[in-house]
C-alpha cells in the first residue's frame, strides 16, 4: 500500500460515497452549531418537512452575539436582532433534539472551545461548523473546516457533507522556539510566508519539534489560524500530549472503548515517504515575537520592524497595503513600537483558553495597565473562566485593572455589545484584523496574549522580551 | 436553487487584492434570521457614509455600474469568514458571477450553493477583463457556463475550467440535499460499519 498522510487516512475513513469524477460524500462525526450561521439551515429544513439525521452528533451553543458583562441573563443587554437569533438557537436545538448548551449554562462558551473541552473533538474525527475558526479542532488530529449554511443545512439533513479531496500541505517548524514566542507567533508566521492565499486548495499538516513541544491550547492556536492562511483546514498528528487532554473529558470514551479508540488513534499519523504536495519550512529560533500592521492577517512584522513602504510590494497587493496604511492611521517607516494603544482585547477562540490567560497572568502579575486604557479579558467558555478563578488569575488581573469578562466571542467580531469606536487602536489576541472587523473604523494589531498584556502595560505594541 | 446557464451583462471592475466577507457583508448584518434583502448592504463600509449616502467613487455607486451582473476582482476574494451571508448578498444585488485568479475556499463553495458562477482565470485573462470591465456600461461580456466560455465586448474568447459536478448543479440549478438523499443507503451501510468498527464515535 502506498504511504499515506494524515489527512489521507483521515479522509479516507469517512468516505461513505465515492461517485466516478471523484465527488465524495464525506461522513460528518460531529456538527458544532452557533446561533448566526444556523437560524436559515433549520429553518430549511423545517420547510422541507426533513429531521436533523444524527441529533446525538450535533452540539449547539450561543457564542457569537452574547454579552459577556455581569447580568447578562436579562435580555434587554442584546439588541432585539441578537436576541432573536439566540432565541432561535434555543428554539431550534430543543425542537430537533441536539445537544444544547444555552447562555445560563456553566459550559457555555464559544464553540470551538466547548467542543473539545467537554470531549466532543476526538482525534481522527470529521468536525464541522457554519464557522471558519472550526480548524481550531485540527490540533487533536480531527479534520475540521468551516462551512456555509446551505452546507450546515446538509449535515443536519443528511450528516454528510459534498466533497472533493484537497491537496496535502506540510508546514513544518523545526527547532525550539525562543523565550517570550508563542504558538500565536508560529501561526501568524506562517501566514506571514504564505500569503493569505497560501493555503488555498490545500490541508495543512503542521509538524517538527517546535509543534510537537506546544501543549493542546497552542496546537489549537497554531490551527486555529490555519484558515487565515487560507487552507481547508490544519492538522496535527495526535501524541500523548492529545490523548492526556482528552482522557476523562465527559464525552471521550472511556473503559474499553478508550482502548478500543486509543489503538486507531495510535495509527494516525503521516507514513514515511507519503507525498506533499507543497511543503513550507521554518526554523522554530528564527520566529520573532510578531505583530500584523495591516487590515490582512498576513501583514506580520517582527515587532522590532518598521510600518512598510507600499511600493515595496508588487502587483495587487501595492494598493492593498496602501489603503491598509491610511486606514490604520500608520506612517511608512514608523517603528512598531512606537504605535500608541487604546484598548487591549485578550480572549477569542483563538487565544481564550487557560494557557493563554495564565501567559497573561504572568506579564501583569502586580502591575497596573496603562492610564486610559480599555483593557478586557473574555474567556472562552465558563469553565476556562471558573478555572481562572480558581488558579486567582482573575484576581491578578481585576488588580492590575483588566475588565473580567463572561464567555463569548465578543470583540474578536464586535457581534455583541463589545466593540471598538472609529479611529480606536486595539492589541488584540484574536485572528483577524479585516477593515470594521471589531467596530466601524476600528483599528486592529493581531498579537499573542503576552504581547496584548505587554501593550495593556506600556500603551503601545512592545517587545514582551522587553519585560521577561 | 436558481440556475445558472449563460449570462450577459455589464462587469463592474474590483481590482483590490484580499477582498474579505467583513467587506462583502459586515457583521451588524448578519444578525437577520433570513436568507434575503441583504442586498442593499453589499459592501456596506465601503459603499456608504456612516450617515447613509453613498460613497461616489465607490465602483458599484458609479452610474455605469449599478446595474453590474458580473464583478471582476482581486486575488484571494471572499477570504475570512464562512458567513453564506456573502453570496447572499452578491446575489441579492444581482451579481452572477464573480471573476477572479483565486477564491477563498469556503467563499468559493456557498457560491455554488446560490447560483453563483465563480470563475477562476489565470492573471493575464484576469486583467484583460479587468480592462474591459473598465470600458464601462457598454462593455458587455457574456459568460456561457454550457460552454465554459467567456465573451469579452471584443468578442475575445476567454475558456475557463469548472468542476464538472458543480457545473451540472448550477446549469440545472439541483438541490444538494435532495441528491443526497438519493444515496441514503450508502450512508446508512456506512454508519453500521462504524458503529463495529469506531463505536466511540
Amino acid at each position: 500500500m502506498s504511504p499515506k498522510t494524515l489527512y489521507d487516512k483521515i479522509w479516507d475513513a469517512h468516505v461513505a460515497h465515492e461517485a466516478e469524477d471523484g465527488t465524495c460524500l464525506l461522513y460528518i462525526d460531529r456538527h458544532l452549531v452557533h446561533e448566526v450561521t444556523s437560524p436559515q439551515a433549520f429553518e430549511g429544513l423545517r420547510l422541507a418537512g426533513r429531521t436533523v439525521h444524527a441529533p446525538d452528533k450535533t452540539i449547539a451553543v450561543p457564542d457569537h452575539n452574547v454579552p459577556t458583562t455581569e447580568g447578562r441573563d436579562d435580555p434587554s443587554q442584546m439588541t432585539p436582532e441578537s436576541r432573536i437569533q439566540v432565541e432561535a438557537l434555543d428554539k431550534n436545538a430543543r425542537e430537533f433534539g441536539v445537544h444544547y448548551y444555552p447562555v445560563s449554562d456553566v459550559r457555555q462558551g464559544i464553540v470551538h472551545i466547548v467542543g473539545p473541552e467537554q470531549g466532543w473533538t476526538l482525534p481522527g474525527m470529521t468536525v464541522v461548523c457554519g464557522d471558519s475558526h472550526t480548524a481550531t479542532h485540527g490540533a487533536f488530529g480531527a479534520l475540521a473546516h468551516g462551512i456555509g449554511t446551505s452546507e450546515v443545512e446538509h449535515v443536519l439533513a443528511t450528516q454528510t457533507l459534498i466533497q472533493k479531496k484537497s491537496l496535502n500541505m506540510k508546514v513544518e517548524i523545526t527547532g525550539k522556539l525562543n523565550p517570550g514566542v508563542t504558538a500565536k507567533d508560529i501561526t501568524l508566521a506562517v501566514i506571514g510566508e504564505t500569503g493569505t492565499g497560501g493555503g488555498t486548495g490545500y490541508v495543512i499538516e503542521y509538524c517538527g519539534e517546535a509543534i510537537r513541544d506546544l501543549s493542546m491550547e497552542g496546537r489549537m492556536t497554531v490551527c486555529n489560524m490555519a484558515i487565515e492562511g487560507g487552507a481547508r483546514a490544519g492538522l496535527i498528528a495526535p501524541d500523548e500530549t492529545t490523548y492526556a487532554y482528552v482522557n476523562g473529558r465527559p464525552h471521550a470514551p472511556k473503559g474499553a472503548q478508550w482502548e478500543a479508540a486509543l489503538n486507531w488513534w495510535k495509527t494516525l499519523y503521516t507514513d514515511e515517504g507519503a507525498h506533499f504536495d507543497k511543503v513550507v519550512t521554518l526554523r522554530g529560533e528564527d520566529i520573532q515575537p510578531v505583530v500584523t500592521w495591516g487590515t490582512s492577517p498576513e501583514d506580520v512584522l517582527p515587532i522590532t520592524g518598521v510600518v512598510p513602504n507600499p511600493e515595496d510590494f508588487e502587483g495587487g497587493k501595492v494598493e492593498a497595503a496602501r489603503r491598509s496604511i491610511e486606514y490604520m492611521g500608520l506612517t511608512p517607516g514608523q517603528k512598531l513600537t512606537d504605535i500608541e494603544i487604546d484598548t487591549v482585547f485578550i480572549g477569542s477562540c483563538t487565544n481564550g483558553r487557560i494557557e493563554d490567560f495564565r501567559a497573561v497572568a504572568e506579564v501583569v502579575k502586580g502591575k497596573k495597565i496603562k492610564d486610559g486604557m480599555r483593557a478586557m479579558i473574555v474567556p472562552g467558555s465558563g469553565l476556562v473562566r471558573a478555572q481562572a478563578e480558581e488558579e486567582g488569575l482573575a484576581d491578578i488581573f481585576r488588580e492590575a485593572g483588566f475588565e473580567w469578562r463572561l464567555a463569548g466571542c465578543s470583540m474578536c467580531l464586535a457581534m455583541n455589545p463589545d466593540q471598538l469606536s472609529e479611529g480606536e487602536r486595539c492589541a488584540a489576541t484574536s485572528n483577524r484584523n479585516f477593515e470594521g472587523r471589531q467596530g466601524y473604523k476600528g483599528r486592529t494589531h493581531l498579537v499573542s496574549p503576552a504581547m496584548a498584556a505587554a501593550a495593556a502595560l506600556t500603551g503601545r505594541l512592545t517587545d514582551i522580551r522587553d519585560l521577561i | 436553487m436558481e440556475k445558472f446557464q449563460k449570462l450577459t451583462g455589464i462587469a463592474a471592475p474590483m481590482p483590490l487584492v484580499n477582498i474579505d466577507t467583513d467587506m462583502i457583508i459586515p457583521k451588524v448584518f448578519l444578525k437577520s434570521i433570513a436568507r434575503t434583502g441583504f442586498g442593499k448592504n453589499l459592501f456596506d463600509e465601503m459603499r456608504y457614509n456612516r450617515d447613509g449616502s453613498e460613497i461616489a467613487d465607490f465602483v458599484l455607486n458609479k452610474p455605469q455600474y449599478r446595474n453590474a451582473e458580473i464583478l471582476v476582482a482581486g486575488d484571494n476574494f471572499g477570504c475570512g469568514s464562512s458567513r453564506e451571508h456573502a453570496p447572499w448578498a452578491i446575489a441579492d444585488f444581482g451579481i452572477k458571477c464573480v471573476v477572479s485568479t483565486s477564491f477563498a475556499d469556503i467563499f468559493f463553495n456557498n457560491c455554488f450553493k446560490n447560483g453563483i458562477l465563480p470563475v477562476v482565470l489565470p492573471q493575464e485573462q484576469v486583467d484583460l477583463l479587468m480592462k474591459d470591465a473598465e470600458k464601462g456600461a457598454n462593455a458587455r461580456m457574456t459568460v456561457d457556463l454550457e460552454a465554459q466560455e467567456i465573451t469579452t465586448s471584443d468578442g475575445e474568447v476567454i475558456k475557463f475550467e469548472v468542476d464538472s459536478f458543480k457545473k451540472q448543479c448550477l446549469l440545472e440549478g439541483l438541490d444538494d440535499i435532495g441528491q443526497t438523499l438519493q444515496k441514503q443507503s450508502a450512508v446508512h451501510t456506512y454508519e453500521d460499519k462504524m458503529a463495529q468498527e469506531r463505536p466511540w464515535v
